[in-house]
C-alpha cells in the first residue's frame, strides 16, 4: 500500500525502528496513546477489582469487554480518515433514524427507554457521541473556517435535534456530553468569541426552560448538590457517602480493599459512576492524581495528534473527541467530589460496564487513524 | 477533492486558528481538572480528619454484650437458680426461600405452635433480613434430635446455644426466689436502658426481683464492623478490626445466697402436696427467712424460657391462683392464732390476771344483745383461766376479756408484734394485713353508721376474725417475736451478697424491730408454757401432734370462717362447697426455751388448725431441728 511506502521512506529519519514499532505502525496503533489508555485500564482494573468485592467473575467480565473495545479500537484505526469523512453523513442519518425508532420500540429498562434490540442490544445515543462530532466536522471540513454564523446555524440544528432526541429517552447525562462533543467542534473551529458569551448569555434563559421539562429526580439532583444535608438519607446520600470515602482515604489512602466506605457498601454504586471514591478512599490523593495524570497525558496526546492532523475534518474531530473525553472526566471526578449534580456520567474506562467503552475505544481508534494515515507530504 | 470545492479556504490561518483554540482548551481543561484537584486536596488533605471520624462512625457499631446473671444459692451452697446453655430454635429470614412453607413444616413437625406463625411471619418480615427470629427459646433434647434429622429441609433454620436461667428445683422454690422473665415495655422504662441494652430476661418476681440490681452484673460492650445495612462483617476477614477501639468486658452479677434451706423447703413443699396454702419458717433470733412456701406452685422455668399464650392462660387462670405468693401476699382471718398475743395485752392492760377464771359454757352475750358468740365447742370449756383459754383455744374468755381490753388497745399491742404492717422482708412485695381501730374505721368507710365501731367487731376480733387479717409472715414474725420474749427482726431471704470475682462476700446483718416490751416475765411465761400445752399438754388442741417429741414446742392452732354463718343456721361441713370451708392455721416455734425456728402456716379449708395445719408445722421443725425421725 501506498501509505506503507511512505513509512518506509520516513523510516530513515527517524531512530531505527525494531519490529515492535513496526508493527505498531503497521497496525495503526500510535504508541504513547495506547500507553496512556493501557495504563488507566490497568489501574483501572485494580480499583474495579476491589470495587465489585474482589470477584475474579465480574473482574474477568470487565476484562473481555476491555478486550473487545482494544478490538474496536484496533478495527476503526484502520480505516483512513477519508474513508471516515466519505460515510459521516450516512452513518449520522442511520442514527437518527435509530434514534427515532428507539423512541418507539425501544426497550425500556430503569425508567428509560435507551435500547434497540436488532439481533443485538445496543443503544444507539452511544454511537451518536461519535456520530454528532463527525457529523460537524464533516459539515465544516468544506466551508470556511471560522464558520459563518449560517453555518452555525446548521450545526447547531445538527447537534440539537439528536440531544433532544436522546433527552427524551431520557439520558440527560448522554445528551448534554453529545451536545456538548458538537459544540466542541465549533469552537475549536473558531467560533467568535464574542458569539460564544452572547449564546452563554442566551443560555440562561434556556436552562430556565430546561429546568422546566427535567423530570422530579433530576431536579432533586441539582438541588442535591447545593445542599446534599438536607436529605442524608435519601437523596444526599450518595454524595455524603463518596465525599466520606474520598475524604476518608486522606493522602496515601487506607490501602487496596481495605476501604471501609467501599467494601461496607456505604459508598452506593461504587463500581460504576462513583468508582472514582473508592480509588480515592483506597489510593488516597496520590492515586487520584496518579488517574488524572494519567488522564490528562492521553487528552494531551489527544490534542497532539489533532494538532498534526493535516485536514479540517480530522483536526476539529480528533480535537472534539479529546476535549469531549476530557469533559467525561471532568464531569464523573467533579460530580463524586460533589462539585457538580449527579448526572449518570460513568468514569471513562474505569467504571463497570461496557456500552460506553465500546463508543471511547472507537473514538480513540480515529485518533490513531487520523495519526497513522497522516499524508507526509507538507501543504 | 475537498480544497477544489472550497477555494476559499486558507489552510494557514486555519491551522494557527486552530492551535489557537487547542491552546484554549488546554487551559481550559487544565483548570477544570485543577478544580477537581483543589477539590481533592480539600477532601483528603484539609478535612481528612472529618471525613476520616465519618468513615469511622460509619461501619463501627457498639453491642453491647449482657452481663451473666448472678446465681442464687441457699444456705448451704446448693443451687438454687443457674444459667444453662440451651438450644433456641432460630429463623434468618435471608436464608430461607419460602416462610411460609417454611413455617407450616415446621409447625408440621411439632415445633412451633400453629397459631404462632401469624407472628412468626410479621416478625421474619419487619426487622433486618440477616436478623435471626427466635421459633423456640429452648428444645427438647428430643427435639433437638428429630430436627437435626430434618435440617437439610430446611435451610435458613438452625439452633442456637443461649444461656437460660434454670431453676433445678423449679415449682418448690418459685415463690421464694421468683423468676426472670423476658423484658417487657413496662421493665425497659423502669431499667437503665444502658445497662440492660443487651440483656433479654429481668427479674419479675422475689429475690430475683428484688435483688435484680446485685444479680444483673454490668454490661459491657464490643465494637463491630458493620456494612452500610448494619450486617456484622466477620472479624476474621478484615483487617479494619485493627484500628478499633478497646472492647469492655461484662461485669457478672454477684452471686446471692440465701437464709434459705433447701431441704427444709423441700419437706414444708411437700407437706403441702395436694393443698392450698403457704408457709413460713424463719429464725426468731435473726428473723432469717428458712422456708417459705406457697401451694400451689408453678414452675419458674416456663417464665425463663418463654410460654406460649395458652401455657400463661392455663396458669393465670387457675382457680387455684399458682402464681398468687400466699406467703406474703395472701391476707387471711388470723382466727385464734392472735391469741397468745391479746393475751400478753389483756395482761399488760390489766384486762385479766394470770389467776382469774371465767367458766365458758359455749357462747357469749353482751349485755342487752341476744347474740350470741359461739365458742368453736359448742358444750363450752367449763372454767378456763387465761393459759386454759390459749391451750384448750377457749373463745369465750376472750370474748370476755376483749371488751376490757378495747379495740384500740387491741391494736396498739397486735400493732407492736407487726401485725397489720408490712414486715419490710426484703424481697417486698407483701400484703400489710389489717388490724382494725375505730380510727381505722373512720377512715375507711363512708356512711356515718358504718364509721362507728360497734362492741360485737371487738368481740370477734379478739379470735381474730372479722375485718382482721394478717399474712403467713406476719403470723411468723410475730409468733418468733412470742418466742425470743418481745425481740423482733426484720424478716429477709437472702444472707449474703457475693462478688463471683473476687469471691468477697457481704453479710446480712440482722436488722432489730422495736422490742415487745411486756412489764413482767411472768406473763411470758404464762403464755409461752400455755403454748407448749397446746401442742405437750394433758388437754392442749393440738397434743395428739406434739405426742413425743423430743423437744419442747410452743403452738397455737387457728382455724378461720370463710364465709359468715347465719345466725342460728347449722352448718354442714358436707354441704358446704369445699373452698367455703374454714381455713386451718398453726403458728409455732421451738424449742420452748431457745426457740430456734418460728413456723406459721393456712392450709386453705383445711379446717381445722389443730389436725391439719399443726401436722405441717411438727415436721418443719421436726426437720429443721434434726429430728426428722421423731415418731
Amino acid at each position: 500500500m501506498r501509505l506503507s511506502d511512505t513509512q518506509r521512506l520516513i523510516a530513515p529519519k527517524s531512530a531505527p525502528l525494531n519490529d515492535f514499532a513496526r508493527l505498531m505502525r503497521k497496525l495503526h496503533v500510535d504508541g504513547p496513546l495506547l500507553v496512556g489508555l493501557l495504563l488507566i485500564c490497568g489501574l483501572g482494573l485494580f480499583v474495579l477489582y476491589s470495587a465489585v468485592g474482589e470477584s475474579n467473575r465480574l473482574l474477568m467480565n470487565q476484562v473481555v469487554r476491555l478486550g473487545v473495545a482494544f478490538v474496536a479500537m484496533l478495527i476503526v484505526a484502520q480505516l483512513p480518515p477519508g474513508f471516515l469523512r466519505r460515510w459521516t453523513p450516512w452513518g449520522y442519518m442511520l442514527g437518527l433514524l435509530l434514534l427515532v425508532l428507539v423512541l418507539f420500540k425501544g426497550e425500556v429498562g430503569q425508567g428509560a427507554r435507551r435500547w434497540l434490540d436488532i439481533g443485538i442490544r445496543f443503544q444507539p445515543s452511544e454511537a451518536m457521541k461519535l456520530g454528532v462530532p463527525m457529523m460537524a466536522a464533516w459539515f465544516l471540513h468544506d466551508r470556511q473556517i471560522p464558520p459563518k454564523l449560517g453555518h452555525i446555524a446548521i450545526i447547531a440544528v445538527m447537534i440539537v435535534v439528536p440531544t433532544i432526541l436522546i433527552a427524551r429517552q431520557p439520558d440527560l447525562g448522554t445528551s448534554l456530553l453529545i451536545a456538548a462533543s458538537g459544540i466542541i467542534v465549533i469552537i475549536l473551529a473558531g467560533m467568535s468569541f464574542r458569539l460564544i458569551v452572547g449564546l452563554g448569555i442566551a443560555a440562561i434563559p434556556g436552562a430556565l426552560v430546561l429546568w422546566n421539562f427535567m423530570k422530579d429526580y433530576q431536579k432533586q439532583r441539582v438541588l442535591t448538590l447545593l445542599d446534599p444535608d438536607s436529605d442524608p438519607l435519601g437523596a444526599g446520600y450518595n454524595i455524603i457517602q463518596s465525599k466520606i470515602a474520598i475524604g476518608s482515604g486522606g493522602t496515601f489512602g487506607k490501602g487496596w480493599t481495605n476501604g471501609s466506605q467501599a467494601q461496607l457498601e456505604f459508598l452506593p454504586e461504587r463500581d460504576t459512576d462513583f468508582i472514582f471514591a473508592v480509588l480515592g478512599e483506597e489510593f488516597g490523593l496520590l492515586g487520584a492524581l496518579t488517574l488524572l495524570v494519567l488522564y490528562m497525558f492521553v487528552i494531551a496526546r489527544g490534542l497532539y495528534i489533532a494538532v498534526q492532523a493535516h485536514d479540517t475534518y480530522s483536526r476539529l474531530l480528533a480535537g472534539s473527541i479529546s476535549l469531549t473525553f476530557m469533559v467525561y472526566v471532568f464531569v464523573n471526578t467533579a460530580m463524586v467530589t460533589g462539585l457538580v449534580p449527579v448526572v449518570g456520567v460513568p468514569l471513562p474506562l474505569v467504571s463497570f460496564g461496557g456500552t460506553s467503552m465500546v463508543t471511547l475505544m472507537a473514538g480513540f481508534g480515529i485518533l490513531m487513524s487520523i495519526h497513522s494515515h497522516r499524508k507526509l507530504l507538507p501543504h | 477533492m475537498a480544497s477544489l470545492l472550497s477555494p476559499i479556504k486558507d489552510v494557514h490561518s486555519e491551522r494557527r486558528l486552530f492551535i489557537a483554540r487547542v491552546i484554549l482548551s488546554s487551559v481550559v481543561s487544565v483548570l477544570l481538572l485543577g478544580f477537581v484537584i483543589v477539590r481533592l486536596v480539600q477532601l483528603q488533605v484539609v478535612d481528612h480528619e472529618l471525613f476520616a471520624e465519618k468513615s469511622q462512625g460509619n461501619r463501627v457499631r457498639i453491642e453491647p454484650v449482657p452481663p451473666i446473671r448472678g446465681l442464687v444459692f441457699d444456705r448451704n451452697g446448693r443451687v438454687i437458680a443457674e444459667n444453662l446453655p440451651a438450644y433456641q430454635l432460630e429463623l434468618i429470614p435471608e436464608q430461607v426461600g419460602d416462610i411460609d412453607d417454611t413455617l407450616s413444616r415446621l409447625s408440621g413437625l411439632g415445633l412451633i405452635e400453629e397459631e404462632e406463625i401469624p407472628r412468626f411471619k410479621e416478625l421474619s418480615r419487619s426487622g433486618p433480613r440477616f436478623k435471626p427470629v427466635t421459633l423456640k427459646f429452648r428444645l427438647t433434647d428430643e427435639e433437638i434430635a428429630n430436627f437435626a434429622i430434618q435440617r437439610p429441609r430446611f435451610p435458613g433454620v438452625d439452633f442456637r446455644p443461649r444461656l437460660v436461667r434454670h431453676y433445678p428445683n423449679g415449682s418448690a422454690v418459685a415463690h421464694a426466689v421468683g423468676y426472670v422473665g423476658a423484658l417487657s415495655t413496662d421493665d425497659l422504662e423502669r431499667l437503665d436502658p444502658a445497662a440492660y441494652a443487651g440483656t433479654s430476661h429481668t427479674g419479675k418476681t422475689g429475690v430475683e426481683n428484688a435483688f435484680e440490681a446485685d444479680l444483673h452484673g454490668d454490661a459491657g460492650y464490643r465494637h463491630l464492623i458493620t456494612n452500610a445495612r448494619g450486617r456484622q462483617i466477620p472479624s476474621n476477614t478484615s483487617e479494619l478490626l485493627d484500628t478499633l477501639p478497646d472492647d469492655l468486658t461484662p461485669e457478672p452479677g454477684d452471686n446471692v445466697y440465701l437464709s434459705l434451706d433447701l431441704d427444709l423447703q423441700l419437706v414444708a413443699t411437700q407437706a403441702f402436696e395436694g393443698r392450698r396454702g403457704a408457709l413460713v419458717a424463719l429464725n426468731p433470733n435473726t428473723g432469717e427467712i428458712l422456708a417459705l412456701v406457697s401451694a400451689p406452685s408453678f414452675d419458674p422455668n416456663l417464665f425463663a424460657v418463654g410460654m406460649s399464650t395458652s401455657q400463661y392462660r392455663e396458669l393465670s387462670e387457675n382457680p387455684d391462683r399458682p402464681l398468687f405468693n400466699r406467703a406474703v401476699r395472701g391476707a387471711y382471718p388470723p382466727g385464734s392464732t392472735i391469741k397468745p398475743m391479746l393475751a400478753l395485752a389483756a395482761l399488760e392492760t390489766g384486762a385479766t390476771n394470770l389467776t382469774r377464771k371465767s367458766f365458758c359454757r359455749g357462747f357469749f352475750q353482751l349485755p342487752g344483745d341476744d347474740h350470741r358468740y359461739r365458742d368453736w365447742k359448742p358444750e363450752g370449756h367449763g372454767p378456763v383461766d387465761i393459759s386454759d383459754a390459749i391451750s384448750q383455744s377457749c373463745d369465750v374468755y376472750f370474748y370476755e376479756i376483749s371488751v376490757d381490753i378495747g379495740i384500740d388497745a387491741m391494736h396498739d399491742y397486735l400493732s407492736r408484734f407487726g401485725l397489720g404492717m408490712q414486715t419490710g422482708i426484703d424481697t417486698g412485695g407483701e400484703h400489710e394485713g389489717l388490724v382494725p381501730s375505730r380510727e381505722w374505721k373512720r377512715r375507711s368507710f363512708r356512711d356515718r353508721d358504718d364509721k362507728r365501731w360497734y362492741h360485737g367487731e371487738t368481740v370477734i376480733a379478739s379470735i381474730g376474725q372479722g375485718y382482721m387479717l394478717a399474712t403467713p409472715l406476719q403470723l411468723a414474725n410475730a409468733i418468733a417475736a412470742v418466742g425470743t420474749r418481745g425481740k423482733r427482726f426484720k424478716p429477709y431471704i437472702v444472707a449474703a451478697v457475693e462478688d463471683p470475682l473476687t469471691s468477697s462476700r457481704h453479710l446480712t446483718q440482722p436488722q432489730p424491730l422495736p422490742d415487745v416490751e411486756i412489764s413482767s416475765d411472768f406473763y411470758w411465761d404464762n403464755v409461752i408454757n400455755a403454748m407448749n400445752d397446746v401442742l405437750q399438754g394433758e388437754r392442749g388442741t393440738a397434743r395428739a401432734v406434739g405426742y413425743g417429741a423430743p423437744y419442747r414446742m410452743a403452738g397455737k392452732s387457728g382455724t378461720a370462717q370463710v364465709i359468715t354463718v347465719a345466725q342460728d343456721e347449722e352448718y354442714d361441713e358436707l354441704e358446704l362447697e369445699e373452698r367455703q370451708r374454714d381455713h386451718a392455721l398453726f403458728v409455732s416455734f421451738a424449742p420452748l426455751d431457745d426457740p430456734q425456728i418460728a413456723v406459721a402456716l393456712i392450709v386453705e379449708n383445711g379446717e381445722s388448725g389443730s389436725n391439719v395445719a399443726a401436722p405441717i408445722a411438727r415436721t418443719v421443725m421436726d426437720a429443721w431441728l434434726g429430728y426428722d425421725d421423731a415418731p
